[in-house]
């Protein structure tokens, strides 16, 4: 099964790479965009786990290693 | 005699710092072992557990994120719990704080540029395994080296780190200013460096074992490995 994990920071927590991908959007001439974060896609593919069981896994892996839970929020995307 | 320090250096994929903190330990007289990161304990004996700087696996996911999983891991924080003493550089720091050895992360600095230069620190507290060879408050050089050494945590967290006097080091200016003119990568509080509960387990970003020799700059760092030596 594919699944996708999409770790970003928690809103509290400075970006200065995102800063700094805005500050170059908005001098190539960009408008309307009003703040941008970084963060990170891991697709996943399962092997014979699907729907809640698939979920406890993907969470494990998020708070063990995907994500650090100090500084970075996760959501788990599967079918 | 006593019986000199038994310090155990661990080596991860991508360290890169480990002979200059095992020279700066033997010339206070410590016993060295490199400690390979699959090995599943410490050398019998072991006082101190050492963390080296450099970039292990290749700072991929995040800083130290990997090595924090590393088979040794379980052994150093068995050592942590009898109360054994571990000391982290750089990204060492950033493996004990991923490993749950020591609160807070390490994120990429405020201005975005890897810093490589000397640098002013206030040691908090000299009354740490660690810190008793510096008066206290003294304002010690030490040297940065890493792109990713800005210390954050929930606020709780800082003022627990406050209130109880787990800050080791605060970046400052010459004078002992701990100002924020004088914070090189946008650390909260200024903080260079925190102990665990115990105060036997210490992370910092800057490197003491680069300031070892008159001859390379100074010898700011040498105080920190002769009180762990006299340990």
């Amino acid at each position: 099964m594919k699944t996708r994990v999409v770790v970003t920071l928690k809103p509290s927590v400075l970006d200065p790479q995102g800063k700094a991908i805005e500050g170059a959007l908005k001098a190539l001439g960009f408008t309307g965009f009003a703040s941008v974060r970084q963060g990170k896609v891991f697709d996943i593919e399962l092997e014979a786990v699907e729907g809640e069981a698939a979920d406890r896994l993907l969470r494990q892996a998020c708070e063990k290693l995907l994500a650090n839970t100090i500084v970075e929020d996760f959501v788990i995307e599967h079918d | 005699m006593t019986k000199p320090l038994k310090a155990a250096v661990l080596l991860f994929p991508g360290s890169n710092r480990e002979r200059d903190v095992a020279r700066a330990l033997a010339g206070v007289g410590a016993e060295v072992e490199i400690v390979w990161h699959e090995s599943a304990r410490l050398p019998p004996g072991t006082d101190l557990a050492v963390l080296p700087g450099g970039f292990s696996y290749g700072d991929y996911l995040r800083c130290g994120a990997i090595a924090a999983r590393a088979p040794v891991m379980a052994a150093v924080a068995e050592h942590a719990a009898r109360g054994g003493l571990v000391l982290g550089i750089c990204n060492g720091f950033q493996i004990l704080c991923e490993a749950g050895l020591l609160p807070g992360a390490l994120m990429r600095n405020a201005g975005l540029k890897f810093i490589c230069r000397l640098q002013t620190l206030r040691v908090e507290t000299n009354r740490t395994p660690f810190t008793r060879g510096y008066g206290a408050g003294a304002v010690v050089t030490y040297a940065l080296a890493h792109g990713e050494g800005a210390y954050v945590a929930i606020a709780q967290e800082i003022e627990a780190l406050e209130r109880s006097g787990r800050i080791a080091l605060r970046y400052c200016d010459a004078q002992g200013q701990a100002s924020a003119a004088a914070n090189p990568n946008g650390s909260m509080h200024n903080i260079a460096g925190v102990y665990n509960a115990g105060f036997n387990v210490l992370g910092l970003m800057p490197h003491p074992e680069n300031l070892i020799d008159a001859l390379t700059g100074g010898v700011d760092g040498r105080p920190l490995f002769e009180a762990l030596a006299a340990a």
